[in-house]
């Protein structure tokens, strides 16, 4: 009897941290996947909402330099009416005004292009890594990410060290007689593609690294095998299943390239047009926060758009394909 | 009639001295760095035999086929393939295809894709490519998985591409890296027969390595054993179990009871042998063993009787010794019987009757027999 009494309070017992148990799990579960949920919200988001509500505004001289600023203190009618005063100016003003378009078709080509040399020169640099000696790899690994260890403001002056017309370059091609006038090289595109390229090179080489790592080396063998010779075998078995990595290497490198400011400004001179600089003139030296808003949600969209048709696509090749 | 094992087909051209093998390993050595993966090794294959190169891991087994294959070159000898030295001639030249233990199907193409993928390399005309891929996926049995990926396919589907991609070219030579060895084993049985059709249908040369004995044996028209980059023994599979040519061949294909021991007589009919562990054996198969030579005599478990009396036959061989362990496996029982000296004798005893009478069980007396022509002397 007494026995049939316990062992019915310790079922019970039993049954009720299980329940508890189980709550404190499944808040757990939400909780673990709120985080990138909050942490989006809280970094991208909200900043990219005030943006947006800046770029709406208009610029004048006041502390913040622009009208309206949402004032709760005139009690609700005077927040509608505040809101009354936003309008979509800056935004036409950017298709009025060359410079903007020019700018944001200065920056795409220079990014376009810059990416395409990353791609052309991170490739081989991966393939050789990926084939590598297992033992080499991590060692190998180790130097792209290396140049990370030193400013990134540092490395590209740097490089101003090395292009100038009386820099290292120059020196060493003018020593060893293989030209006899100096090249002109700084202040050019061509000095802002060797930054950004030699800058963004570890995003593409890391993304390329993995995918063409994790590659069964028998594939080749087998596309050999069946009459393709290695460089045909290249572009029929290892380019295409490569391919993730270059798509994710190219937007890692495109995406910041577009918006880069540094590298033209210290490499591109003052002649070079690229969106970031014009954001930076406008922000700064034009104190004109709205338009310099509306520039950067601008921007936003070109690039935004683009990735989430490209991951819709991806995702639906996958769910097809895998 | 008499003969050794069973007969699978009439097809023997390694006895006639007219016929000229088709496939020569010529003294190929092979190193890589200090390692010596095949040591000095000759080897012919002829044309339409279905041929196995059985070993254990890093044998050099694999190593053989990838340098018949074109994926790497011997160090030192010749490989002639109808009588052409295949020296510097690139894999994608060569009329050998492949089928990959891995399977490396490409995953980025459908199944028809992996299968048309060699003959478009050929040149082929479309309108035939297609008529050659239906083909090849009727033989192998997956019409309705033409488009399907390759992640898409069971394994033993993977399998069957794997194969139909690899013979679509039709070679000379199918050369098969443990084709069956990622199946599971009723997969693998059924296959094996399927792989022995395909190749008396297509009329191929089959090359293929295992490390399975059972597949070899099943599958193989000659079996070449490898140890160590060298070849131990090429012969049929009867021939590989019940005339091995040495203790290292006998103990690696199937079981073996081995006794250690010295010729004492050798005459026509046979020879006496003293055996280590106290036993004396009369033996038919003396090979050419003379008197006084230390050799074993080597005696397959199913060849060996086990019984409560001593056997009525005169002429067999027997010992008396004590059932020591019962290994049950349904389809037969293995019974380890102890000498007096020690020495555990496995005999093998098929249970053609549900039920057995007066069976032995452990720690009894028994009597291991076995005839004068059930075992062989190896000297080696």
């Amino acid at each position: 009897m007494s026995n049939a009494a316990f062992s019915q309070s310790a079922s019970h017992a039993g049954t009720d941290t299980g329940l508890g148990t189980r709550i404190v799990r499944a808040v757990a579960a939400r909780l673990v996947i709120a985080v990138p949920y909050i942490w989006l919200l809280l970094f991208f988001l909200i900043p990219f909402v005030i943006v947006f509500k800046i770029s709406l505004s208009q610029t004048a001289i006041a502390m913040p330099p622009y009208v309206p600023v949402l004032d709760f203190s005139e009690g609700v009618g005077g927040f509608l009416a505040s809101l009354r005063e936003f309008s979509i100016d800056n935004y036409l003003w950017l298709t009025e005004d060359a410079l903007y378009f020019n700018a944001y078709v200065s920056s795409l080509t220079i990014a376009g292009i810059s990416t395409i040399l990353t791609l052309l020169v991170g490739y081989p640099i991966a393939y050789g890594m990926a084939r590598a000696p297992a033992s080499l790899r991590p060692i190998l690994l180790m130097l792209v990410i290396l140049p990370f260890w030193t400013s990134f403001l540092i490395r590209v002056y740097a490089w101003i060290g090395i292009l100038k017309p009386e820099g290292l370059l120059n020196q060493l091609l003018l020593t060893i007689g293989v030209i006899d006038q100096p090249l002109i090289i700084m202040n050019t595109h061509t000095a802002i593609f060797i930054g950004i390229v030699y800058s963004y090179l570890p995003f593409m080489v890391l993304p390329l690294y993995s995918a063409l790592e994790k590659m069964d080396y028998s594939l080749i063998e087998a596309a050999q095998d069946l009459g393709c010779p290695p460089t045909s075998a290249f572009w029929k078995i290892t380019f295409p299943l490569s391919l993730p990595g270059v798509v994710a290497g190219c937007l890692l490198v495109f995406i910041p390239a577009v918006g880069e400011f540094v590298i033209p400004d210290l490499l591109g001179g003052s002649q070079t047009l690229m969106i970031g600089k014009t954001l930076w003139n406008e922000f700064f030296a034009n104190r004109d926060w709205p338009v310099s808003s509306a520039v950067a949600v601008i921007l936003l969209l070109l690039l935004v758009v683009p990735i989430v048709l490209f991951q819709n696509a991806q995702a639906r090749a996958q769910e097809q394909g895998r | 009639m008499q003969s050794l094992g069973s007969i699978r087909r009439d097809f023997a051209p390694w006895n006639d001295q007219a016929a000229k093998p088709y496939i020569v390993f010529d003294q190929v050595t092979k190193r890589f760095g200090d390692f010596t993966a095949v040591n000095n090794l000759s080897l012919s294959i002829y044309e339409r035999e279905f041929f196995a190169l059985l070993g254990a891991s890093g044998c050099g087994k694999s190593t053989l086929l990838r340098m018949l294959a074109g994926f790497e070159e011997p160090t030192s000898g010749r490989i002639l393939l109808d009588g052409q030295d295949l020296r510097g001639i690139p894999p994608y030249r060569r009329p050998v295809n492949m089928m990959f233990q891995s399977y490396a199907l490409f995953p980025h193409m459908s199944v028809e894709a992996n299968i048309a993928f060699g003959l478009k390399q050929e040149g082929m005309e479309a309108s035939k490519i297609a008529e050659r891929v239906a083909e090849m996926l009727k033989l192998v049995k997956l019409e309705q998985f033409a488009k399907r990926k390759p992640h898409q396919l069971s394994g033993g589907q993977r399998q069957r591409v794997a194969l139909a991609r690899s013979v679509a070219k039709r070679p000379k030579v199918l050369l098969l890296d443990e084709p069956l060895g990622a199946l599971d084993k009723k997969l693998r049985e059924e296959t094996q027969f399927e792989l022995m059709d395909l190749q008396q249908k297509l009329g191929l040369t089959f090359v293929v390595v295992t490390h399975d004995q059972e597949e070899a044996m099943t599958m193989a028209d000659r079996i070449a054993i490898i140890d160590k980059g060298e070849v131990m023994q090429v012969a049929t599979p009867a021939e590989v179990y019940e005339a091995p040519g040495s203790r290292f061949v006998a103990n690696f294909v199937g079981n073996v009871n081995m006794f250690e021991g010295t010729v004492t007589a050798r005459d026509a009919s046979g020879a006496s042998i003293d055996g280590d562990s106290g036993i004396s054996i009369r033996t038919e198969n003396a090979g050419d063993a003379q008197a006084g030579a230390k050799i074993a005599y080597a005696v397959r478990p199913e060849k060996i009787k086990v019984s409560s009396r001593p056997p009525m036959d005169i002429d067999s061989n027997a010992a008396e010794g004590e059932v020591y362990d019962i290994a049950y496996f349904g389809d037969m029982t293995v019974y380890y019987v102890k000498l007096g000296n020690g020495l555990v004798v496995k005999a093998a005893s098929l249970n053609s009757a549900r039920l057995t009478d007066d069976p032995l069980t452990w720690n009894d007396r028994a009597w291991i027999s076995f005839k004068p022509d059930s075992g062989v002397v190896l000297t080696r």
